[in-house]
């Protein structure tokens, strides 16, 4: 029996470090399982504003667990406190953890000082969906915008989050932008906080 | 230099799902394109039953004096094919491609009902960009 001892034993399952855990799953298996997502909540559903708010409303609960999770495993328990801190951390980690990448790009926006825009070339969730016409704008990116609400909102930053296509030049394919409003609060603690 | 003129895709009742012309010599109109799938599906499944082998599973190539058409049938019964020029190379791999491209793009899109005409955006897209004969010759490596 080489190695016996080797492994520490905890007597205790508290005292275990937390496990990085798996880090990754079927994309196929994912993909089928949101387009039966999407699906059941279409047939919930009269409009596509409802069906918008239904898939970010799933993804509220995952963005709420994801920000838990993330804290005390990456951060041994902190979170940020501060507006780029926390965008920074939904940009990098939480991207990393949820799409096996970091976002594309995170961009403040230019009209607007409370808001701030994280665009993806190929939204994961978005991979092989195509919206038929006449659903005009709707984007299946509701349910990240859903998770991006839900981590922010768990840590204190609430904020009005919407998903957007968005033409770009020279691709055939429009970019799937995640718009954050911060709410007034956010901003005006943010600049107490100088 | 050989030339894809049209693929099909049929459903597993004979319905034309897809459609899409990739030559200008062989235009056929929408009913002609339908006739010609379930003609097609009704001739692949008598000749399961003609086959003098056990275990057959229908007609994979046709050859004709002007044309070839090479057929694909998956598990669930739903039938691709493609109609080219004779002697073009590779088109098992095609049509292989093409059925990995309707499990990706239309099986896991939300919006897509199944048995329905196939109307998927990155779909079409993929299969244009898959005829392409750079990809063909590309895909016979």
């Amino acid at each position: 029996m080489i190695g016996v001892g080797k492994i520490k034993q905890y007597s205790n399952v508290l005292d275990k470090p937390v496990s990085k855990g798996k880090q990754e799953v079927s994309l196929s298996a994912f993909a089928f399982l949101f387009s039966e997502l999407v699906q059941y909540n279409q047939t919930q559903v009269d409009n596509i504003a409802e069906l918008e708010r239904r898939l970010e409303d799933a993804g509220y609960a995952v963005g709420a667990r994801v920000l838990e999770l993330l804290c005390h495993r990456d951060k041994g328990n902190r979170r940020e406190t501060r507006l780029l801190g926390i965008l920074s951390f939904v940009h990098s980690t939480v991207w990393k953890v949820l799409f096996g990448k970091v976002a594309d790009s995170l961009e403040k926006g230019t009209e607007h000082e409370d808001e701030y825009m994280i665009s993806e070339k190929e939204l994961l969730v978005n991979r092989f969906i195509s919206i038929p016409k006449d659903m005009g704008t709707f984007n299946c990116g509701a349910f990240v915008a859903g998770i991006v609400r839900g981590v922010l909102d768990g840590a204190g930053f609430p904020a009005v989050v919407t998903a957007h296509f968005v033409p770009v030049e020279g691709l055939l394919r429009p970019r799937t932008t995640i718009l954050i409003k911060f709410a007034e609060e956010v901003l005006k603690r943010e600049a107490r906080l100088g | 230099m050989a030339a894809i003129y049209s693929l099909y895709i049929i459903n597993k009742s004979g319905g034309l799902i897809y459609y899409k012309d990739h030559g200008t010599a062989s235009r056929m109109d929408t009913n002609d394109t339908l006739r010609l799938a379930s003609l097609w599906h009704s001739m692949h499944a008598i000749s399961q039953q003609l086959s003098p082998v056990s275990g057959c599973f229908g007609v994979e190539l046709l050859e004709a004096d002007t044309f070839d058409l090479h057929c694909f049938q998956s598990l669930t019964g739903t039938k691709f094919f493609v109609v080219c020029e004779p002697g073009t190379q590779n088109m098992e791999m095609l049509l292989k491609y093409v059925y990995e491209l309707y499990t990706d793009y239309v099986l896991k899109n939300p919006f897509y009902e199944m048995e329905m005409p196939i109307r998927c955006e990155l779909f079409d897209l993929n299969v244009t960009q898959g005829v392409q004969k750079d990809r063909v010759a590309l895909l016979g490596r």
